[in-house]
């Protein structure tokens, strides 16, 4: 079959200011600049100006020599970690910005979704919002027209179509700006992390129309996302991008395999960082993450039914106020389970750590997570404030399923948690009455 | 059931299609000056009110101080008329002015999440101060008619003047919204050009009480031109129109707007980039 997406040699340079000039040029450095070019010519007009350039700058490669083809159809996934690229690419296939080096060939109408509700304005109401943000989407208006009603028996806001959108509640403003979105019927969709914020059901809604439109009328996607369930639901096949160059291209099962298991992760339930390599910055610096099983031992495999613990060794080289340390468990599929902070050690509730040595250690109950792999990223920040550091993947470990976790026994009940609850069986009367 | 076109994306080139782009991109065009329009007589109250009181209380202050205390001429017209007729396109250029400049820096959500021809922003943010222009009209009409002024038949020109100081608002709107998202300190200019062109432009005062010597001159700020304009067409034969001045405003602002349409084609690859 016919490509209609051809990518070759593709790259792009971004020039970054260094450290000390906003990146925002002002016309007041420029002009004080261009002046003080101006004097030191005047002054010495045989040496070579020092000041040749506005500011130094750095080249930053965010994709270099990526070349595929996406044929008729494909539903294409794209992952791989931050700043991997991905985004630049989809910018690029969506002519938002220009490649610097090689090209790209597209046959057909490209619409591309990179933000939920691009363009929604507050002040207009829910109706004049489907209009704006389905024209700006690139939708005629003829066309909105024609599935206006569908729109918004799909986002479920039909009570609300003349209230300003700023009266709606988050839940949904998401569900209708997914709406406008789903139904754009382009030959190309360009889908970014778009299916991050509203809820399960209503992600589950969109994918699902997504599959279909994309299915029956043999549309070509291209989705980005972290989230592997959508892309292995979604997608036939995968790229991998790593640093802006593409590390695989297949079937999506193999690509998510060999993106998951990725290099630099352990699997010996601690995983530590020599001095040089830690991470972190002048004020704190990560030593180690360790999960501890209930006796107490260093291990990455956990009983389903035991509690267990996870560490988070770190040295504080410059005390800071409101300074906490803290993980995320994520599912293999990149789903994020629970976030945990060491600020709610109430012993420690208003008082600073000093400079040194320490370790924070928390006891995840027995009984939440569902058996299955986990990866458990390492972060540590100033409380409502900035990033210290965030070691995504830092560490990877296993709940096994024991005969003693449920009492159904065998087999792993579905869903991300397994909580052992509590249930009571009450007769109240005979049947019959 | 689609054209089945073929989009070759590489660096250097720009969009090729760009102006069938526009064309097909006119629906957001419209949709974007309409978003504008509906958000700003949403958002106040005092929306309407306040595009009837500026060019009023502006009006008041001219006639009172140029025409009662400096005692400037206005050849028989009534002095408020003969402001009100300089205050359309002065007003239209100055808001369309300031609304543009901002307009890109203002949809940058929009510079960086979908591609269209990003001249539809700056443009269709001069369309919005059309309406402003529109209301006035509207006011000016009353001010005429509370006067008994009667224009003649000359009136029919105003929409070829209309279109000068569309050109002139787009043009300087152009080369302002594109150094604004270039250098961020540009917006503090724009303020200060628009107050700064009020009093070198004719608007409280005619333009024949500048020295023949100087006149031609006089007419090389192209607003001059435009306004000139209005009042022949609106006022009559009591201003009779300098024609090379008119000619040479009208000369410079093809010249903005051609140099406004090219200096933006060429900042517009990078606008999702800095913005």
């Amino acid at each position: 079959m016919d490509s209609v997406i051809t990518v070759e040699n593709l790259g792009k340079k971004y020039l970054l200011n260094r450290a000390g000039h906003g990146s925002y040029l002002a016309l007041r450095d420029v002009l004080s600049q261009g002046f003080k070019n101006l004097g030191s010519r005047l002054l010495h007009p045989l040496r070579c100006s020092p000041f040749t350039s506005i500011c130094a700058r750095e080249e930053f490669w965010a994709l270099r020599d990526v070349c595929f083809e996406v044929k008729q159809g494909d539903r294409l996934g794209i992952v791989g970690s931050n700043g991997a690229g991905k985004s630049t690419l989809l910018k690029i296939l969506s002519r938002i910005t220009e490649p610097s080096t090689g090209s790209v060939r597209i046959k057909g109408r490209v619409a591309s979704l990179l933000e939920v509700g691009t363009g929604f304005h507050p002040e207009l109401t829910g109706r004049e919002n489907i209009f704006l943000n389905g024209a700006i989407m690139g939708m005629t208006k003829a066309e909105i027209k024609r599935k206006f009603d569908e729109i918004v028996a799909f986002a479920e806001v039909e009570k609300f179509l003349d209230t300003p959108v700023k009266r709606y509640s988050s839940g949904m403003y998401v569900r209708l700006a997914f709406a406008v979105a789903a139904h754009l019927e382009p030959e190309i969709l360009v889908v970014d992390e778009v299916l991050a914020v509203g809820d399960v059901q209503f992600q589950k809604k969109c994918l699902g129309k997504m599959e279909e439109v994309s299915a029956k009328e043999n549309r070509t996607v291209l989705f980005v996302s972290h989230n592997m369930a959508a892309i292995s639901q979604l997608c036939s096949q995968a790229l991998w991008m790593e640093k802006g160059h593409m590390v695989v291209r297949s079937a999506t099962p193999e690509v998510i395999s060999s993106y998951l298991s990725r290099g630099s992760v352990d699997f010996s339930g601690e995983r530590r960082w020599s001095h040089d390599a830690s991470p972190g910055d002048g004020r704190i610096r990560l030593l180690a993450v360790r999960i501890f099983n209930d006796l107490g031992t260093v291990s990455a495999v956990v009983d389903m039914a035991r509690f267990f613990q996870v560490e988070l060794e770190y040295e504080i080289l410059q005390s800071c106020a409101g300074m906490r340390t803290g993980f995320w468990i994520y599912t293999q599929e990149g789903v994020l389970v629970f976030v945990a902070g060491d600020n709610e050690d109430r012993e420690w509730i208003g008082r600073k750590r000093t400079e040194g040595h320490y370790r924070s250690r928390c006891t995840v109950p027995a009984g939440l997570l569902n058996s299955g792999p986990y990866s458990v990223t390492a972060a540590a920040d100033i409380q409502n404030g900035e990033m210290l550091f965030c070691e995504a993947s830092a560490l990877r470990f296993t709940v096994e399923h024991t005969s003693v976790s449920r009492l159904d026994g065998a087999g792993r009940s579905p869903g991300i948690i397994c909580p052992s609850l509590d249930w009571k069986i009450s007769s109240v009367g005979t049947a019959g009455l | 059931m689609s054209d089945q076109q073929e989009i070759i994306i590489k660096p250097g080139m720009g969009a090729l299609d760009y102006w069938r782009d526009l064309w097909r991109y006119r629906e957001l065009f419209f949709f974007l000056a309409w978003r504008d329009i509906l958000v700003r007589y949403k958002q106040t109250a005092i929306g309407v009110a306040w595009s009837v009181i500026r060019p009023l209380s502006t009006m008041l202050v001219f006639t009172i101080v140029f025409g009662k205390l400096a005692k400037l001429p206005s050849n028989g017209v009534p002095y408020p008329v003969m402001v009100y007729a300089a205050m359309l396109p002065w007003q239209f250029f100055a808001n369309a002015l300031t609304e543009s400049s901002n307009s890109l820096i203002d949809n940058a959500n929009l510079l960086s999440k979908v591609y269209f021809p990003r001249l539809i922003i700056p443009a269709s943010a001069v369309i919005v101060s059309l309406v402003d222009l529109f209301i006035s009209g509207a006011i000016l009409c009353g001010i005429m008619a509370w006067y008994r002024f009667l224009p003649d038949v000359k009136v029919l020109l105003l929409p070829a003047f209309l279109l000068m100081a569309f050109l002139a608002s787009c043009g300087a709107g152009l080369w302002l919204s594109a150094l604004n998202v270039k250098y961020r300190d540009f917006r503090y200019v724009v303020p200060f050009l628009v107050q700064f062109g009020l009093y070198i432009s004719p608007v409280g005062f005619s333009s024949a009480i500048v020295p023949d010597r100087w006149r031609f001159f006089y007419f090389l700020n192209p607003i001059v031109g435009v306004i000139d304009g209005f009042r022949w067409a609106i006022l009559g034969d009591a201003f009779p129109m300098y024609w090379p001045g008119f000619v040479i405003s009208a000369l410079l602002i093809t010249l903005m707007f051609a140099g406004g349409v090219c200096y933006f084609r060429s900042m517009e690859r990078s606008f999702a980039d800095v913005v």
